[in-house]
């Protein structure tokens, strides 16, 4: 490998280059001293460059000899772990059990569909899912919902919290008739407060936000989910050049994902439609494009099948595809009710 | 705050200058760039830039709000917790108070169908004086189509509300706060939505109206996709003024007939479509709105329009807070009136077609299609 390919600045790399050092190989076997009185830098930046060199270095050959590389994990314990994810559910067991039992955390997931199909509702709906107490089988956490198109509403988050205290004392009345003394105490106010909602006004305070966020959630450990409504709209506006536009929305796709595995949280994304013209008839899918499409774990569609909505699986590198029907009712996401129907025949 | 000076953030001196020195003033400019690009341009090592594009992060980014203090705030702030009653008892309840402050409001239909008496309403109630329930306010009434009549909006007026309209003078004083703008092309509207940004700031303006949004781009010569594109900058632009202005903006939209190869599908659906295609033929009409789907996306409250053998309907095709209702109404000498309050509650994409057969004005152009179908 050559000197030219490690990230340094472009003065280093000059100076590597004037003074013979062109190769990995070439700096392999040097001192840091050595390097500063050759290339007349202090000391402390000949040493970076020497860690920056010895880092490419091993990427590009394993050696046989260090087969447990630092920071790997074997698939066993990654099947374990993962075993262990905690999953956000999203109101609708139908649309749970396609998805594996819910929202993964750890992943990225984008959700598209058309409007008025219900993505703000169930980002909503997410966001107080997320904080069902332990006791009730959820994640006890706290949720971040990034608003890119004001289209978050305040009484319908309050609707959506209300409705989700009130089925936890139902099935608290259920299971728990013996001991009354367990009762609920969350009032839909308290839900309320652990949303931290940030309103997004250009697509230079989205990409700030997003590397902001590791900061901020370093300081609020307890957030389980970013939800970001959606992450379209800023980039779909005025942008001339279209290939900053992917080098960006990939930089910042990287950044989520390195998020969600360090802290341990779910990330999903809301993206909008277009319309594309392919072998002469047009179809929808989901907008940014085709190099965007490669930046999400998994991708969930919501479309309209006849008179109920849907939502069907469309990449996922471990769940099949397959689509389930939801409904959006005052409460909130719920099955639909066709649906009930059908299983209570059988 | 895109466009904050990266010599104000507080960053150490010596990369402050290197910013500087390389003419990457605002945070716009160096976020648009990748952490390895701002490297080769800069000049430095990837860790000063890293800490560098995350103080210039933190500092651009908004702060947060719990949800449950932006509630609060709406509820103390403003009046009826931001919304504008449109006096439709039925539609008032379905909306939690009537059209909502901070976001866009759509109105959908065909020609004739009354829209523009809808908004000719919203002016008035926005401009009563709060003793009859108003909000007090001036309206800025954006008339692309010229059908804006103030004979007609006096009408409404003094039907609606006779005691205030009694009042001598004060017809004049309403109509007085009302203010009508004529754009005929789509630069000249993108002037007087600059001029209104400021305007609505130092006047007491309470509502926007633009009647209507898909006149202004048929105008330009320019067709498909292109054509959408042209109002990308309106939509934030409209958007951001709704928002930061915390007031409510009304926009009407055309309808035009769909074209046989628009076919509104995903590729995983594609093995249905012949089907559907087959049930639609025959009775619908197959109208759309005119601006697609990346309009769509932007408007936050959605109304349809629309006639269904002989009657008219108000749809709530999208909204975030309500089930999808639809309300029988009419036009009457005191504009738009429902005909019962409680809503019809529909399923399925129902919500978003629109109909319109035994609408007076279209008559016509029905028989023909359903002439040109059967042969």
């Amino acid at each position: 490998m050559e000197v030219g390919r490690l990230p340094l600045s472009a003065s280093q790399r000059g100076k590597l280059i004037s003074a013979g050092y062109t190769t990995l190989a070439s700096l392999s076997s040097l001192s840091p001293s050595h390097l500063a009185r050759d290339l007349r830098i202090p000391e402390s930046e000949a040493f970076e460059i020497l860690r920056v060199a010895s880092l490419g270095c091993r990427l590009e050959q394993p050696d046989k000899r260090t087969a447990i590389v630092n920071g790997g994990q074997t698939a066993w314990e990654i099947l374990n772990e993962e075993k262990l994810y905690p999953r956000i559910t999203t109101s609708c067991a139908d649309l749970d059990n396609i998805l594996g039992g819910g929202i993964n955390c750890k992943e990225v997931t984008e959700i598209g569909g058309v409007p008025g199909i219900g993505k703000t509702q169930l980002g909503i709906q997410l966001a107080v899912n997320v904080q069902i107490p332990a006791d009730y089988g959820g994640l006890d956490g706290k949720a971040v919902y990034i608003d890119t198109e004001g289209s978050f509403m305040v009484e319908r988050a309050l609707q959506i919290a209300e409705a989700s205290v009130l089925d936890m004392s139902q099935y608290n009345e259920l299971l728990r008739k013996e001991s009354r003394a367990c009762q609920i105490k969350i009032q839909p106010t308290d839900i309320l407060e652990k949303i931290y909602y940030f309103r997004i006004c250009s697509y230079t305070e989205q990409i700030a936000l997003i590397n902001y966020l590791d900061k901020f959630i370093s300081e609020h450990k307890d957030v389980k989910i970013v939800v970001i409504d959606s992450v379209t709209f800023h980039f779909r506006q005025d942008f001339e050049d279209l290939a900053l536009r992917t080098r960006l929305l990939g930089g910042m796709a990287l950044k989520l994902m390195n998020l969600g595995k360090k802290y341990n949280l779910a990330v999903v994304i809301f993206n909008q439609v277009t319309t594309k013209c392919t072998e002469g008839s047009f179809q929808l899918s989901l907008a940014l494009g085709d190099s965007w499409s490669h930046s999400c774990t998994n991708r969930v569609i919501l479309y309209w099948n006849g008179d109920e909505r849907n939502a069907y699986i469309d990449k996922s590198p471990s769940l099949r595809s397959a689509s389930a029907s939801f409904s959006v009712t005052s409460k909130g996401i719920r099955n639909s009710a066709s649906n009930h129907k059908r299983i209570k025949l059988m | 705050m895109a466009n904050k000076l990266i010599n104000q953030m507080g960053l150490p001196k010596s990369i402050a200058n290197v910013f500087a020195a390389r003419n990457i003033t605002t945070a716009k400019e160096a976020l648009s760039l990748t952490e390895f690009e701002l490297m080769e341009v800069l000049d430095v090592s990837l860790a000063e830039v890293t800490s560098a594009i995350a103080r210039i992060s933190e500092i651009t980014c908004p702060p947060y709000q719990t949800v449950l203090s932006l509630m609060e705030q709406r509820i103390q702030m403003e009046h009826m917790g931001g919304h504008l009653s449109t006096r439709l008892k039925g539609l008032d309840d379905a909306l939690c108070g009537g059209i909502p402050f901070g976001v866009l409001t759509e109105l959908v239909g065909p020609a004739g169908i009354g829209k523009t008496q809808f908004c000719l309403k919203l002016a008035l109630l926005a401009s009563l004086p709060p003793s009859c329930g108003g909000v007090d306010g001036r309206v800025i009434y954006i008339d692309v189509e010229s059908k804006f009549s103030s004979t007609r909006m006096i009408e409404i007026g003094a039907k609606s509300f006779p005691e205030v309209f009694r009042t001598k003078g004060m017809a004049q004083e309403m109509a007085g706060r009302i203010l009508v703008l004529r754009p005929t092309s789509l630069s000249e509207f993108s002037e007087s939505l600059q001029q209104i940004k400021i305007s609505l700031l130092q006047n007491q303006v309470k509502l926007l109206i633009i009647d209507s949004m898909a006149a202004l781009v048929s105008g330009e010569n320019v067709q498909g996709a292109t054509r959408q594109h042209l109002l990308g900058w309106h939509i934030s632009f409209i958007k951001s003024l709704a928002e930061f202005s915390r007031i409510p903006i009304v926009v009407t939209n055309q309808v035009r007939s769909q074209n046989h190869d628009e076919v509104c599908q995903y590729y995983f659906q594609a093995h249905r479509r012949e089907r559907i295609v087959e049930n639609h033929s025959g009775y619908d009409s197959h109208l759309v709105a005119a601006l697609g789907i990346h309009w769509a996306h932007a408007v936050t409250i959605r109304l349809v329009l629309d006639a269904k053998s002989g009657k008219r309907f108000i749809k709530l095709a999208k909204s975030p807070v309500s089930p999808p209702l639809a309300f029988p109404f009419n036009i009457t000498s005191s504009g738009i009136s429902l005909l019962t309050d409680d809503g019809i509650e529909l399923t399925g994409p129902e919500i978003n077609t629109i109909h319109c057969e035994g609408h007076s004005d279209i008559i016509n152009f029905d028989a023909e299609r359903v002439q040109y179908e059967a042969t």
